[in-house]
């Protein structure tokens, strides 16, 4: 009896307390709700205001205090924008140029971590450490000579500079692309070797099938990595008609003058695609960042 | 004993060897790489360094003039290597802790969760030319929105990019837009930390406060330190916001080391001089490598390695 009542009276302690952590807890994460609201408003203001910008009329710009909704509402800024830059011109070269990045580095960088991951041979490891420190080398180490070499090869204000490098693989890309190798059964290529499999044949018929969301990832990454690059094509590009949409719009920020208008109508038109393609993707996006996550 | 008479026979065994030779091939496009744009680059650079070249005619050899231009003759030298550290001491960590902090109070199990975390990251993919163009407006003296809003709660209003004193200022709060980037990698770090920690702990009577000081942030260690890293590599190469906005000034309070390369190299077309900075660039970074690697074994935490006496 006596014993039955002292555990109840624990039961009914252990409730309490119990219900105490659950109302700190119910406080803790009002607060939490508030501060990430809050937040979260005030980071899509710059959103709001490139959006809202660009559908005002140029008077309004100028108007103190200044005002959110557009008024009138105009559409102009846009075709403005398109005429004052060649537009298209800018979007198909940089369309070439992260397309091109996208499929040599899928193909580079897939090959390579193969034979950082899937294959035991002397020195693979050292190689490695080489590899991972040379992501520690701030490109503006290396920018000098680089351009030196193109120029002696004839390729500047050409694509060529910002493309035919992809095939070489990009450091950190081989990396996440081991990360993912890493996790697939080596008894998958033991069994396919057994079966007299080559190598190559492992990579591609049993490997890069599997690798596929890493793949994306890598692809991704590298459309986003071009799609935004400004110093590779500031270095290397200088006609207009090579220009990229990044050096285009800066450009069009000499040139514009105050027309904010039509500038924040390009750059509403160089943003989109991407919160499109974030949208569209955004499973892979979160994979990529969870892979970077593996250990290894 | 299998592995004695295995190493005893033959230098090389052909397996090894076959072995070696695929490894090398599946690597040979990244060996090439590192061969073309890496190695022969920090060498070549090395080269130019000790000479005069304006890319028309042929460099010639001045010895160590420029590393003695650079160091007494250059009064931007200071200046960019002053706001690059200032960016890595004051910026980077402030950067961290944001997204350090943010990730921690998503990781509260808060629904809503997805929405959150895509309103936070998007601004870090947002090209960086685009971010510099809309924060430049926003930022305006007598037009911007930023100003508008200080005012608007009885703050004064800031010449940001055109003052000296608040240019700085204004490319950290640019710099923080793009905070989620590194976010996202700390929730999906947090995510990955084990339930069973935390029920330990609470079966030790440990509050939320405890939780996080002893388990979430150890657990962590291994994150903050790799975007601690790939922060500092961003920092020396801080460029495109501030070539956009500033171009290094106002009275060269946003020249950063990256830009001051860049200027020299592809402005001025100084190459010799812009290698000798790319150099010492090269020769920081590597110290700064090796001390962040020695020293981190002391504060970076990695699960399954304390046993192994390592």
């Amino acid at each position: 009896m006596a014993t039955k009542t002292a555990s109840s009276a624990q039961q009914l302690a252990a409730s309490q307390s119990l219900s105490a952590i659950k109302r700190t807890r119910a406080i803790q994460r009002m607060v939490a709700y508030a501060a990430l609201t809050l937040l979260a408003i005030v980071f899509s203001i710059p959103f709001a205001w490139l959006l809202t910008t660009s559908l005002k009329p140029p008077a309004q710009l100028f108007r103190l205090p200044l005002e959110w909704i557009p008024h009138p509402f105009t559409w102009k800024n846009y075709p403005q924008a398109l005429t004052m830059i060649p537009f298209f011109v800018y979007l198909k070269n940089t369309v070439y140029i992260a397309l091109f990045n996208v499929v040599a580095s899928v193909i580079s960088c897939s090959l390579v971590a193969y034979g950082f991951a899937r294959i035991r041979w002397p020195g693979r490891d050292t190689l490695f450490v080489v590899l991972i420190a040379t992501l520690m080398i701030p490109y503006p180490v290396t920018l000098i000579p680089t351009f030196l070499i193109f120029r002696d090869l004839g390729w500047i204000n050409t694509p060529h500079p910002l493309t035919w490098p992809a095939f070489t693989g990009n450091a950190f890309f081989i990396f996440l692309m081991r990360q993912f190798y890493m996790t697939i059964p080596q008894e998958l290529s033991s069994a396919a070797k057994i079966d007299g499999a080559s190598e190559f044949q492992i990579y591609r018929l049993i490997i890069l099938p599997l690798a596929r969301p890493a793949l994306a990832v890598v692809a991704l990454f590298t459309f986003l990595a071009n799609w935004n690059d400004f110093l590779g094509p500031l270095v290397y590009l200088s006609d207009r008609d090579q220009y990229t949409l990044a050096i285009g719009m800066y450009g069009f920020l000499s040139r514009s003058g105050t027309a904010f208008g039509p500038l924040m109508a390009a750059a509403t038109m160089m943003v989109l695609p991407i919160v499109v393609l974030f949208f569209l993707a955004q499973r892979t996006f979160i994979q990529g960042i969870t892979l970077t996550g593996i250990k290894g | 004993m299998a592995q004695i008479s295995l190493r005893n026979r033959r230098p090389i065994n052909p397996l090894v060897k076959r072995n070696l030779i695929n490894g090398l091939l599946f690597i040979s496009p990244w060996l090439i790489g590192l061969l073309i744009f890496t190695i022969y680059p920090v060498l070549a650079s090395f080269y130019y360094s000790f000479t005069q070249y304006d890319i028309v005619s042929p460099p010639r050899w001045i010895g160590l003039d420029n590393y003695i231009e650079a160091f007494t003759a250059d009064p931007l030298f200071y200046r960019a290597v002053g706001n690059t550290l200032w960016y890595a001491v004051i910026a980077l960590p402030l950067n961290m802790f944001v997204a350090v902090g943010v990730s921690l109070l998503l990781n509260m199990q808060v629904r809503g969760l997805p929405i959150y975390r895509t309103l936070f990251f998007l601004p870090s993919i947002v090209p960086e030319i685009a971010s510099a163009l809309l924060w430049g407006w926003m930022l305006n003296p007598q037009f911007g929105l930023v100003n508008q809003l200080l005012k608007g709660i009885g703050l004064p209003s800031l010449g940001w990019l055109s003052d000296p004193t608040w240019s700085k200022p204004a490319l950290i709060v640019i710099g923080l837009w793009g905070f989620g980037g590194s976010m996202v990698i700390y929730l999906a770090a947090l995510q990955d930390i084990s339930e069973q920690l935390y029920e330990a702990a609470e079966i030790d009577g440990a509050g939320s406060w405890a939780k996080t000081r002893y388990i979430t942030l150890p657990m962590l260690t291994p994150t903050i330190f790799f975007n601690l890293v790939l922060g500092l590599i961003g920092t020396f190469q801080y460029f495109t916001t501030a070539f956009v906005l500033t171009a290094g000034g106002p009275a060269g309070s946003t020249t950063f080391y990256a830009l001051l390369i860049y200027n020299n190299a592809f402005r001025y077309f100084k190459m010799g001089y812009a290698s000798a900075l790319a150099w010492l660039l090269f020769a920081f970074v590597l110290t700064l490598t090796l001390v962040i690697f020695k020293t981190s074994g002391r504060w970076v935490y990695y699960e399954g390695e304390k046993s192994d006496g390592n």
